[in-house]
């Protein structure tokens, strides 16, 4: 069942949400211990929360546009009375005391959270083999990556653990995973969702957002999630119109650009096929298609790499054993700060905080730190001049299908550019998300990435029910 | 002379050489808002230790900060306060790690401060530049426990974060004091500014306005700057004074020794009355400043800073100039201690009322205390007005005023009550005349210029009006009565 399905199911009261979250907690604990998609499942508390929505439907209230839906919690989102790892040693024994915004929101709108999600050590990373816990394996082949850093949630709502389950996007964290396990994954425009309560990685380029197996059900959940929140103050402060109410209003008319310099070097042929045989579909159903350029896209990758690390280094500094998670004790303050990082951070993280130091550092920021925003700004613009002539931009979304575990660990840099698709749209806060769009020559899916100016949500998500149907 | 000697200013002078001390100031102030500047916790002095916090204050993972605006308005008040320039500005993280930090970042304001190019005028009309007047938060306390509350020997420390997220603003002169007294009065004026603004109150023995000022000297006459120290942990006017005389005396010391000033960040010790290094230049932190991704920009409109400008209060510069307007016989230092306790309405008031400007002052500065204000203005012009008609003598007003402070009523009622009723001169000259004339033999020794019998008349007169008569009055008369 689908999430608008179940939702539907619960509010009419033809369904308990019992029965629904008992059903999932059984599919979980019949088949994660094969994929790990969850660091903590919270079956009691699900299930507490479950009689409380049946309570409601029994005493005739609404709980809610999600009432009764089980949702996977990627483990960077902060759950009162839940522990929160972002899956790194250095959080251990902390759990919250707060919700974050997009926690209660669901909360408010009848879900049910089930768990927190494996991901990549503070999201960084494209496979979620970076975390402390151990990897998470792609469900439609066990041997294969998940993809990342949002790994745990996108293999847990293809595995139908959970039919929603939250991530986060801050280079393609959560579209390429969507891409790679074959679910519907989306990075909404910066701002539409609140970030409150979501451990940050970069906080520029962070951005919250569904998985989901069908593009309804991901309206569904930004509908909920989306909107302005007093608690941060990059959210945009206007209410926007809601992306399910458009959702079948086609194509027709729409001018559609195809990224050229996203979708030719580097992409595998399979996966250019499928993103051919979208680009049909879409003219099929009335889409005027061209290719459309964004020459500065190709520095995306570049610039990513260093304004990402450089404000992780300081967004990750207060982990530091002075006030919650791990403490190693040592001689002196500095000593027990150091031994702290050293044994509580994986390679990865310990390797983005000494870049992006280094980007920052008394000499070297013009050259780095200061270079990449220029390069930013660079993209932003040569977006903005797109926008004039296409209301939507397609592309691949990860240049090859699931590769195998292990593959990449040793080269960070293959690693990175596993989000070569994606990073640019971070860097320019526009919206974007992941259809799956069949399979390649490997039979695992692949996912093409649909792009919109900043706040098209309604419009992206009328091109991407488009694709889904015409599958 | 080396070519050392040629780059450092005084480097191996003669003991004689006549030296001038240069300070700059950087003051920092807790603004008076009803909560922090990033977060809903209250902003308040003191309490339990950390209950005064919330996960933004804390800086749990997750949170976000929020600005608040009250702190802003503050800021832009004490901006226009100080004549600088109101502008867009952009918050930066300074990184480096402190266990009172609790984000290990701390968010200022870097090369876009909201306060530009202003500048002070101290009490004796000198104008001392400001460079930059900047919102920061905040850090939270640590405690050294054991060890006699010395870092290096305590056996664990304690961190008390009620204070981190209290919105600071950051006040950075540029180094144009001249002396110790210079740099006293420039924080006095400055404090006297934020409390009349109404954005701090200024205690430095609470710490909500805490200094660090930057010494260095120079041969008089030379017009480069000496290397400087910069001195930390300057907590009373009093300690400023010290701590910049001596700092002046070992940088001194040092060069006409032959030996160069190291640019150290020193720490004041009250107890011992001297500097000591805490780390040099190189050991300095590189805070890695870059701007605040979860912060927007900060705008203030137009007319929200008009708005601002015009709700401002008169300011101490303004009132010293308009209270030196009404009694401009009087020496600035009182005018100056008249504004400082906020005692210049009253003096104006008196004075407008038709007390002589002199005397108003002299009750003003010397005899009535802190919290006198709310006496009469017109009570206080009469009362001088009787001083003034020989009625009463000083040391008489003086209790009166006393008398007025405490309860009330009018001067004539309060100096009949103390028995000080009203001698007209009449009755004074008669008395006088009668003394004269029982008294002749003295009386002709004190016309042919024996002086000193000034004081027997004047004793005589004061013995029969037991004390009542004015003794200037009594002298006056006999000098006339001699011709």
């Amino acid at each position: 069942m689908t999430a608008v399905e179940i939702a539907a199911a619960v509010r009419s009261g033809q369904r308990s949400a019992r029965s629904v979250v008992d059903e999932h907690l059984d599919v979980i604990v019949g088949g994660d211990a094969d994929i790990h998609a969850f660091n903590l499942v919270a079956a009691a508390q699900a299930r507490v929360r479950a009689d409380e929505i049946d309570g409601a439907v029994a005493a005739g209230r609404d709980p809610g546009p999600l009432a009764g839906v089980p949702v996977a919690l990627k483990d960077n989102l902060c759950t009162r009375g839940l522990a929160t790892t972002c899956s790194s040693r250095i959080l251990e024994g902390w759990t919250p005391p707060y919700d974050a915004t997009v926690v209660e929101q669901l909360h408010n709108a009848g879900a049910v959270v089930v768990g927190k999600t494996n991901m990549d050590e503070f999201a960084m990373g494209s496979s979620t083999e970076n975390s402390a816990f151990g990897p998470t394996r792609n469900p439609c082949d066990t041997s294969r990556v998940p993809g990342g850093s949002s790994g745990g949630s996108a293999a847990a709502v293809a595995a139908g653990f959970a039919p929603v389950a939250l991530g986060s996007d801050t280079g393609g964290s959560i579209r390429q995973p969507a891409a790679l396990c074959g679910v519907v994954g989306v990075k909404p425009t910066y701002g539409l969702v609140s970030r409150y309560g979501l451990v940050a990685f970069a906080s520029s380029l962070d951005q919250i957002g569904p998985f989901t197996t069908t593009v309804a059900d991901a309206a569904a959940v930004l509908d909920v999630i989306g909107g302005p929140d007093a608690r941060d103050s990059t959210s945009i402060s206007e209410p926007q119109p809601p992306v399910s109410h458009t959702l079948a209003d086609g194509v027709d008319g729409l001018r559609v650009g195809v990224l050229t310099e996203l979708s030719g070097n580097g992409i595998a042929l399979d996966v250019a096929a499928r993103l051919q045989a979208a680009v049909g579909a879409l003219e099929s159903a009335g889409a005027r298609v061209a290719e459309a350029s964004v020459p500065a896209a190709v520095y995306g990758l570049s610039a990513y790499y260093l304004i990402a690390p450089a404000e992780a280094s300081s967004n990750l500094a207060r982990y530091d054993g002075v006030r919650y998670g791990l403490r190693v004790d040592g001689p002196s303050t500095p000593d027990m700060n150091t031994a702290t990082r050293s044994a509580g951070f994986g390679d990865e993280v310990k390797r983005r905080i000494m870049i992006g130091t280094y980007a920052l550092s008394a000499g070297y920021y013009d050259a780095y730190y200061g270079k990449a925003q220029k390069v930013r700004t660079l993209i932003i613009n040569d977006f903005a001049s797109v926008w004039e002539q296409f209301d939507l931009l397609v592309s691949p979304t990860s240049p090859t299908t699931a590769f195998p575990l292990g593959e990449r660990t040793t080269d960070p840099m293959a690693m990175y550019m596993s989000d070569v698709c994606t990073v640019p749209v971070n860097l320019t806060g526009q919206a974007a998300m992941s259809v799956p769009y069949g399979v390649g020559d490997d039979g695992l899916p692949v996912g093409v990435q649909i792009m919109a100016p900043a706040l098209g949500e309604p419009v992206m998500f009328r091109a991407a029910a488009v694709l889904e149907a015409s599958l | 002379m080396s070519d050392e000697a040629q780059t450092i200013p005084g480097l191996g002078a003669p003991a004689d050489t006549e030296w001038e001390t240069v300070v700059g100031l950087e003051v920092h102030a807790e603004l008076a808002t009803a909560t922090k500047l990033f977060s809903a916790s209250p902003n308040r002095f003191g309490g339990e230790p950390n209950t005064h916090i919330d996960p933004v204050s804390l800086g749990l993972p997750g949170s976000l900060p929020v600005l608040n605006e009250k702190a802003v308005e503050l800021a832009i008040r004490v901006g226009l306060a100080l004549n600088c320039r109101i502008q867009p500005s952009v918050f930066a993280r300074k990184n480096y790690f402190y266990p009172d930090m609790p984000k290990d970042f701390q968010i200022s304001q870097y090369d876009q401060p909201i306060n530009v190019d202003g500048w002070l005028e101290l009490p004796s009309g000198k104008r001392v530049g400001i460079e930059r007047a900047h919102l920061e938060e905040d850090t939270g306390k640590t405690v050294h426990i054991g060890g006699g509350g010395r870092i290096h020997e305590a056996g664990y420390s304690l961190v008390d974060y009620n204070r981190a997220g209290v919105p600071l603003i950051e006040i950075v002169g540029h180094p144009e004091l001249r002396s110790a007294e210079e740099a006293r009065q420039y924080v006095s004026e400055l404090r006297s500014i934020l409390v009349a603004v109404g954005a701090s109150d200024g205690k430095m023995e609470e710490g909500s306005l805490r200094v660090d000022c930057n010494v260095s000297v120079r041969p008089v006459g030379s017009d480069r700057l000496g290397t400087r120290c910069e001195i930390k942990n300057v907590n009373s006017l009093r300690s400023l004074g010290r701590a910049v005389e001596y700092e002046a005396r070992r940088q001194i010391d040092l060069l006409t020794s032959g030996q160069p000033v190291e640019q150290q960040t020193r720490h004041w010790n009250e107890d011992d009355g001297r500097t000591h290094a805490l780390r040099s230049k190189e050991e300095d932190y590189d805070y890695r400043y870059f701007p605040e991704p979860d912060l927007l920009p900060l705008d203030p409109s137009t007319e929200w800073v008009e708005q601002i400008r015009h709700a401002l209060p008169s300011l101490p510069r303004d009132r010293r100039l308009g209270l030196a307007e009404a009694a401009p016989s009087v020496d600035i230092d009182h005018i100056a201690l008249a504004v400082e306790r906020s005692m210049d309405d009253l003096a104006l008031a008196a004075i407008s009322g038709g007390g002589a400007a002199e005397r108003v002052m002299t009750h003003i500065v010397q005899n009535l205390a802190d919290g006198s204000g709310e006496l009469a203005p017109e009570s206080l012009a009469d009362l001088v007005g009787m001083e003034e008609a020989g009625d009463l003598t000083a040391t008489q007003a003086k209790k009166v005023l006393a008398v007025l402070v405490e309860g009330g009523g009018s001067p004539q009622d309060a100096a009949q009550t103390l028995g000080f009723e009203a001698m007209g001169i009449g009755e004074l000259e008669s008395l006088v005349d009668n003394l004269i004339a029982e008294h002749s033999d003295e009386w002709s020794r004190y016309c042919d210029g024996d002086n000193k019998l000034t004081g027997f008349f004047v004793g005589q007169v004061m013995k029969a009006t037991k004390g009542r008569a004015d003794g200037k009055a009594v002298t006056q008369l006999l000098n006339s009565r001699r011709g």
